[in-house]
């Protein structure tokens, strides 16, 4: 700390976060496979970035890509048929991969929280939304007085704009915007360092994604964690995250800024991805994704994006291309870039 | 010429309790015309509970109004029976929101297709059916042999909901009622989906009803638009207008939240007041989370005429004349 101190009073401009340059959470070569009747399915193959605190990151892709799978992954929580293969999560130096079952216990929501997919269908139909959050803290916290685990519970629904009075309340009567918010509150409860909020908005009308975007962005910046967004709405990220990641098939096939991605996609598929985005200069121009995502038990040989790609080349359909790190930092998965690392 | 399926003044009330009764007006003095000689796509956006899947259920016949009337080809619909009924059902056609929902998993998905044909009588012989239903599957941008045969859960959303388009299709309706058709679908098949629509429209002649809370999908298909809130019209017209000048407040708050993929286009900094819970009082519905307010606001706002295809209900246009809620449709390009 007192380094950091040290550290910004000589670059006054430089806030905390970014002198902080060491990354909080690094996710290597992390690999999925889900055993079915029907074969052997990678959800995720050879899977790996970094992500500094503070920094928000979307993860897009189809379904089917393995956007939730990563997430669940890591988190631990993949059931069989799925295993995982191998990897590491690393979030600050502890490896969650390495940890035993009553480690990886105490690490979730504490270190690396995760807030599922229609969240809203997750709370405890007969339990107050105040005991739900009772019990989270407890189950890390089994000494904090009771006092001051309420203090601590009411924090985090201030935090998320909801009224200390939901605490006393039961889930049927929030909201789905609501309820939402009760499961960032939930998140959040710990000041986890990384946060994964999958699809937090699909089920919402604008207006009400809008004030839950909002919220989990103020939150993110009062406990400075890093955030990952999993969603399939460009418009979304385009809003909320600094940097994109692009899955296809199990495979990050582009990683930049979201400049970069909105402005000058690599990949073909994010090419395709940005055009066919709907925006107000270009109206009643469809332009969709010929062809579908492959099936995880049968990918196409090569690229997987191969039979869709506008721009495949002989190589493609035989060669896997690997991640180039292009100049700039950004990452693409593609034989187009071959040699321009 | 003649009208197709007209609401007279229609609201829809739903109560409950007996004793301390509660009620909600999901839809209120809706009046609203679709002609049979002009295909259009028109939308009904609004946030959950603005009544836009009530106006949809009253369309399709599956509740009744509580007050007004809807006349189909000049007769009222709670009134139809045997032929004209059957005509009614074949005519107006329905996608729903969920592709995953309306499969039933122990039948090959050629069920779907297969019990209209019957129902309705719609082909002579086995053969016929069959190239009936490829046609319509063809139609969509199917390949029909990828997809008779098999079960809903070996196909993706996109195609289960291309398929239910095929069904609509497959029983040349005049008027299709799209009830967020794409909000469950990757945003890369929504294209695709938006698409076969819009020629379902062009090519067939169909009217479509494209329900929606999604305002960026809307602008693409649709030529007019109606914009609902808790059950009252807010504001309707010409979809270019609407979506790039809105008028209402509650319009403007709806397009400020809209997340364009535009990094230069950002978020409205307009504050949101939450909504309040209960049926709220008479007046303007959006009066409490209105940010411009005023008191006049607490009598109900008729609608307001700003151009000849755009119409808002709210006193900072009370200098512009007045438009009877009957005349609604007249605003609505085709």
């Amino acid at each position: 700390m007192n380094v950091t101190l040290v550290h910004s009073a000589v670059q006054p401009h430089v806030p905390m976060s970014i002198a902080a340059a060491e990354p909080v959470l690094r996710v290597r070569n992390l690999e999925v496979t889900y055993y079915t009747d029907s074969g052997r399915a990678k959800a995720l193959d050879n899977v790996s970035f970094s992500l500094k605190a503070g920094e928000k990151l979307g993860m897009v892709g189809e379904s089917g890509s393995g956007k939730s799978t990563l997430a669940l992954a890591m988190m631990r929580m993949i059931k069989p048929p799925g295993r995982i293969e191998g990897g590491q999560v690393l979030v600050g130096d502890t490896d969650l991969m390495a940890l035993d079952q009553e480690g990886m216990r105490k690490a979730r929501l504490s270190r690396i929280a995760y807030i599922p997919q229609g969240a809203m269908n997750s709370l405890n139909p007969v339990m107050r939304i105040g005991a739900q959050m009772i019990d989270a803290v407890r189950s890390h916290l089994p000494d904090e007085p009771k006092p001051a685990v309420e203090a601590r519970c009411k924090r985090a629904l201030q935090s998320v704009d909801l009224d200390a009075g939901v605490f006393r309340m039961y889930a049927h009567e929030l909201s789905g915007g609501m309820k939402q918010r009760v499961c960032i509150a939930i998140g959040i409860l710990l000041d986890p360092d990384v946060i994964i909020a999958d699809e937090p908005t699909s089920a919402l009308d604008v207006v009400t994604q809008r004030q839950v975007m909002e919220t989990i962005d103020n939150v993110q910046k009062a406990i400075n964690a890093a955030v990952i967004l999993i969603g399939h709405d460009m418009g979304l990220m385009a809003q909320f995250v600094d940097r994109v990641a692009v899955m296809y098939a199990g495979r990050l096939v582009e990683m930049s800024s979201v400049r970069e991605m909105f402005t000058d996609p690599k990949h073909p598929y994010s090419r395709a991805l940005i055009r066919s985005l709907p925006s107000l200069d270009n109206k009643g121009v469809f332009q969709g994704i010929p062809g579908l995502a492959p099936s995880l038990l049968r990918l196409p040989t090569g690229c997987a994006f191969h039979p869709r790609c506008d721009s495949a080349m002989p190589e493609c359909s035989t060669a896997r291309p690997e991640a180039q790190i292009l100049p700039g930092g950004r990452s693409v998965t593609c034989h187009l870039f071959d040699g321009e690392a | 010429m003649a009208d197709l399926l007209r609401l007279e003044n229609v609201s829809k009330v739903y109560s409950r309790g007996l004793i301390n009764a509660q009620s909600t007006i999901a839809l209120r003095n809706m009046s609203l015309t679709l002609r049979e000689d002009e295909p259009t796509i028109l939308t009904v956006a609004g946030e959950s509970g603005s009544g836009k899947t009530t106006l949809a259920m009253l369309l399709l016949g599956f509740i009744l109004p509580t007050t007004g009337q809807i006349i189909y080809r000049g007769r009222n619909i709670s009134t139809l029976h045997g032929g004209d009924k059957m005509a009614y059902r074949r005519e107006v056609q329905a996608v729903f929101q969920d592709p995953f929902a309306v499969f039933n998993p122990f039948y090959t998905v050629d069920h779907l297709l297969t019990v209209p044909i019957q129902r309705f009588k719609l082909a002579k012989s086995k053969a016929d059916a069959r190239s009936k239903m490829e046609e319509a599957l063809t139609a969509v941008g199917l390949r029909p042999e990828d997809i008779l045969g098999r079960f809903p859960h070996q196909l993706s959303g996109g195609q289960r909901q291309r398929i239910n388009v095929a069904r609509a299709l497959l029983l040349k309706p005049k008027l299709l009622i799209a009830d967020e058709p794409v909000s469950m679908v990757d945003a890369s098949l929504r294209a695709t989906i938006l698409e076969t629509l819009r020629n379902l429209q062009r090519d067939h002649g169909v009217s479509i009803i494209y329900i929606t809370h999604d305002l960026t999908t809307a602008y693409h298909i649709a030529k007019s638009i109606i914009v609902l809130y808790r059950g009252s019209v807010m504001e309707a017209g010409d979809v270019d207008t609407v979506i790039k000048d809105p008028q209402h407040p509650y319009t403007q708050l709806l397009v400020d939240s809209i997340p364009w993929p535009n990094l230069d286009q950002r978020w409205g900094a307009q504050p949101i007041k939450a909504r309040e819970a209960g049926g709220g009082g008479g007046g303007c519905r959006f009066r409490s989370r209105c940010p411009q307010a005023m008191e006049i606001c607490a009598t109900e706002p008729p609608l307001f005429g700003l151009s000849p295809s755009h119409t808002a209900s709210c006193y900072l246009h009370q200098e512009q004349p007045e438009v009877a809620m009957a005349r609604l449709s007249e605003l609505l390009p085709a």
